[in-house]
This record gives C-alpha cells, structure tokens and sequence, in this order.
C-alpha cells in the first residue's frame, strides 16, 4: 500500500535562489503531481514601467537583475521602432557585447547553481569565481556590477573606449581556458554525467506543446533562438545556435556550458568589427504608435509589445522567458524521485523575478 | 562568543529584482566570502541568527516574511538590502508592494545601493554582527533601523527612522 503525502516546496528552500512554491504530491519517493505556485514576486512592473516613460528607462532594468541589459535592450529597440529611429551601428555592437557579458553572467549563475544542487559545492564555487571575473569588468566598463544602464532611447551612452576593448580582450584571454575547464567538467564528469541524464526529462514534441524557449528548447532539439532574426549585431557576426537532442537535464547543461564559450567567441568578434562612430541617435518626442520586438535572453526569447499614444505610453506588455519555461517543471517533476527535485528545477533556471514581474 | 564568530544567516527573497540577491550570492562564493566572518548561508529559519532581506516585500511575501522572522530564535538582527529593501524606492508606485522590509518586520540595518554593492553588504554585515553580540549580551539598548551602511561610501545620509508615516499610503 502506498501512501500519497504533499511535501511543500518554497517559496523559502535552501535550493532556490527565488520565492517560488511547488506543492509535491509524493507517494514512496517518486512525485505524482506538482503544483507550481507563483506570485511571490509580483510587483506589477507593467502597469509601473507605462506609468512615465522618462523613467521607463531606469525602471525597466529592474524588471530582473539577472537579465536586466535584455529588458533594457529590448525596450529600447521596441520604443525606437515607435520613434522611427534606429540606434547606430557602433551602439548596436556595444549592445551585443553587453548582451554577451549578460549572458555568461547568467549561464554561471545557472551552471553553478545546478552544481550546488547537484552536491557539487567546490565547481559551484568555481563558476562563480569566474563570474566575479566578468562582473568586475563590467563594473570597470560601466560603473556597476548588475545593472549597466547602458542603453538610452536611440543608442548607448557609454561608448566602448579603445582601453575597455583591450581590457574586454585580456580578460577573454585570462577566462578562457578556466571557462573550457568547466565546461569540460560539466560535460564529462562521470558522476555529474550520470546525475544529470535523464532526469527531468522534455521530449521534443513536449516542449513544443509548452513551447518551451530558450537553452530548454534547444536541448529538446528545437533550433530556436531569437538572435537568428539579427538584431543588434547578430546579423553581422555569423551566429549559429547550439543545439542538443536529449532533452534532459544533463542537455540544458550543457547548452549552457556550451553557450558561455560561444558567448566569449562572439564577444571577440563583435570587439573585431567595431568601427569609431556616433554611439546613439536623437529621440525627439514621442508619437503615437504600437510595437513589438524580441531578443534572446539568457533564458530564452523576451518579447516586449508597446503602444503609445502622445507622449505617453498606454500600455506594456512583456513576456518572459522565465514564464514560459516554469510551468513545464509541473510536467517534468513528474515521476521524478524526491532527490532530484532540486536539480530538475534548477535545470530549467527558474527566474521568478522574470516570470512574476 | 559562539554566535559572534559563526552568526549563520539565512537569505529571502520578498520580491526583489534579484539584483542585490546576485550580490549576496557573490559574498558568498570565492573574492568576497563572508564566510570568514564565520557566516555560513543557512537554509532554515530555525538555524539562522542573520535575516539577509531584499526586495520591497510585495504583499504575498508578506506573511510569509512575518513567518520566517517569528521562526528564527532570539537574538537575532534583520538587515535590508538594497534600495528597495530599504524603502521600497524604484517600486514605490506599484499595487502590490508593502513598501519595505520596516513596514513588516523590525529592520536593524539598511544597506543602501540599486543593486547594493558586495562591500556594502559586508559593511552592513559587520555591523549586524556588533549588533548580535550586544543583543545578546543584553547591552543593545538603541532604537532598531539606526545603523546605514554604505551610507559614507554613498555620501548618503542615515536614513533612520525613514520608515515613520509609511502607514499613510
Ligand atoms: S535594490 Fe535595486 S537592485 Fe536591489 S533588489 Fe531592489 S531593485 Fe533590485
């Protein structure tokens, strides 16, 4: 006889970073159904970001520390669509960099974060300490470690000067083979190997029923990714998105493990093509418009969708990535053993800021 | 003496931007590392004697917050980091939020910052350990939320007692 308890998970548990809670219906060890409770985070950022646009720029950053170059990215390439203006090239390429940095902060926060929650305290470690590498650049480039404010209305205003592109550059180089190291061990250790695969497990034809984005779609074998549509300075930087079949949790590892490196390799070229010129272009008032774009943030595709009407906003819509990926851990914690469950969860990278807003 | 050297703490989120918690997580991991304070990141209320808060507490956290807080033993310190920990402050216009971990629960330290920066955090941190080993010893006698860190390196000044007429909004 088996018996069925509800173990609740969060939104305060040593394995997530974030307020979230999933009620457990486990019966001998295994989960038989999930409930993903969210909310824990919402602030109500869209009707906040529409209030004054002016401030919109400051605020959108906030939306989530993690990926906030992303929000601010994509508002302004969404809001300079309504402008009718378009950043200059350099200011797309410094975007891109950026973009990049974002990136890999992100993915070691990921990698690391499956590490610990997989019992691997001292690579946890270890992701981060590489992580601290690029956060201090960035600190040295913009002034701050989490949120850039980089970007303005029609371009960026701070430009990449010759001695930050060196200093990009040496630090590439310094990170590089400790990144390689990493990588290496998330994709060859035995026992991280043999922990990972399997578990959490999202067949292709499920991620497309959850239309899954992002470096969880890519492991299931969907070739998705919004940097294919070159914005920003993708279309200049010959990009191919990294793509697995297996669709557990070993997968989405290892795209990331992979991306970092990808991310580092396109950092280095947008470094390459960068040519002196203007950084940004003038935003005169704003007029009446809607519109729509997407980038790719760490977690997947970010959609933002404006309307304004004279000089104000009238609405913003986002959709995250985050808040599409996390209802699919009430499908694939199923039939997972109780052990796993921080590991499956923490392969998704779950980010309730984003998906609560 | 055993709390001032190992004084654990324990980190919650009540609906923050993740900024400052990326920060926390950066003090715990290699380069900053408080755990040469002795602090090791407890997952359990009932073990921690440090409350690391962040976020302006949106109004489901808040009872959850309440319940943390009233779970972890005496003596304890609660610091606040961030801006909007603090105050509130980038969201103060939003429906759901309660404005700040002072509007819930006691707030002994504030550390300021969008996102607070990992040496204003340790700032704070020692500080909130000065303030452990006087509560316990039983010398603690000031009001709480009179200590900012930060607040030099910012050119900030203390915001004590800020908290006061919150309750009209
Ligand atoms: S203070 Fe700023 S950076 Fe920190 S959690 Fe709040 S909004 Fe985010």
């Amino acid at each position: 006889m088996s018996r069925t308890m509800i173990i609740p998970f969060g939104p305060q548990h040593p394995a997530f970073l974030e307020p979230i809670n999933l009620s457990l219906e486990v019966s001998e060890e295994k989960v038989s159904s999930v409930k993903v409770n969210i909310g824990y985070n919402h602030r109500g950022m869209e009707y906040a970001l529409a209030l004054d646009y002016k401030k919109t720029q400051y605020l959108v950053e906030r939306v989530c520390g993690i990926c906030s170059f992303h929000h601010s990215s994509v508002y302004c390439q969404t809001i300079e669509a309504i402008f009718g203006i378009e950043a200059p090239e350099r200011a797309q390429i410094i975007r891109t960099i950026f973009m990049e940095f974002q990136r890999l902060t992100s993915h070691f926060l990921a990698l690391g974060h499956v590490a610990e929650a997989a019992g691997y305290e001292s690579l946890f470690m270890r992701s981060f300490a590489v992580r601290e590498h690029i956060m201090r650049l960035l600190n040295r480039l913009t002034g701050s470690r989490v949120h850039y404010s980089v970007n303005i209305i029609g371009g960026v205003r701070t430009d990449i000067s010759a001695e930050g592109a060196r200093d990009i550059l040496s630090v590439i180089d310094e990170i590089r083979p400790e990144v390689k190291t990493l990588r290496d061990v998330f994709l060859n250790d035995v026992t991280l190997v043999h922990r990972l695969s399997g578990a959490g497990k999202l067949t292709l034809d499920e991620a497309r029923d959850w239309c899954a984005v992002g470096p969880v779609a890519r492991a299931s074998g969907i070739k998705e990714d919004a940097r294919l549509d070159g914005f920003a300075a993708y279309g200049k930087i010959d990009f191919q998105p990294i793509v697995r079949e297996e669709g557990d949790a070993f997968a989405r590892t290892a795209i990331r493990a992979e991306e970092c490196i990808q991310s580092l390799d396109l950092i280095e070229k947008c470094i390459m093509i960068m040519k002196d010129g203007e950084t940004s272009a003038v935003a005169k008032k704003l007029p009446a418009g809607s519109s729509y774009s997407r980038v790719e943030a760490p977690r997947g595709e970010l959609v933002y969708f404006l309307r304004s009407e004279e000089k104000k906003l009238s609405r913003l819509k986002i959709k995250t990535p985050a808040s599409v990926n996390v209802p699919i851990l009430a499908s694939i914690l199923k039939n997972a053993s109780l052990a796993d469950v921080p590991v499956i969860a923490a392969s998704i990278d779950p980010c309730i800021c984003c998906t609560d807003r | 003496m055993s709390l001032k050297n190992s004084p654990w703490v324990m980190h919650f989120d009540t609906g923050s931007c993740n900024g400052c918690d990326m920060e926390i997580w950066a003090l715990l991991t290699p380069y900053y590392d408080i755990e040469r304070f002795g602090a090791i990141n407890a997952g359990n209320p009932k073990h921690a004697d440090v409350l690391l808060l962040t976020g302006p507490v949106n109004k489901k956290s808040a009872s959850r917050l309440k319940n943390l807080y009233d779970q972890v033993p005496e003596p304890k310190v609660v610091i606040a980091v961030g801006d909007c920990a603090s105050t509130g402050a980038p969201f103060q216009d939003c429906y759901n939020i309660c404005g700040g971990i002072s509007t819930v629960i006691p707030v002994d330290v504030f550390v300021q910052g969008c996102a607070a920066r990992p040496e204003a955090i340790i700032d704070g941190f020692s500080k909130a350990i000065g303030i452990l080993e006087e509560k316990r010893s039983g010398r603690h006698g000031s009001e709480r939320g009179d200590k900012v860190a930060g607040a030099e390196n910012a050119g900030i000044q203390s915001q004590a007692g800020h908290d006061s007429g919150r309750g009209e909004r």
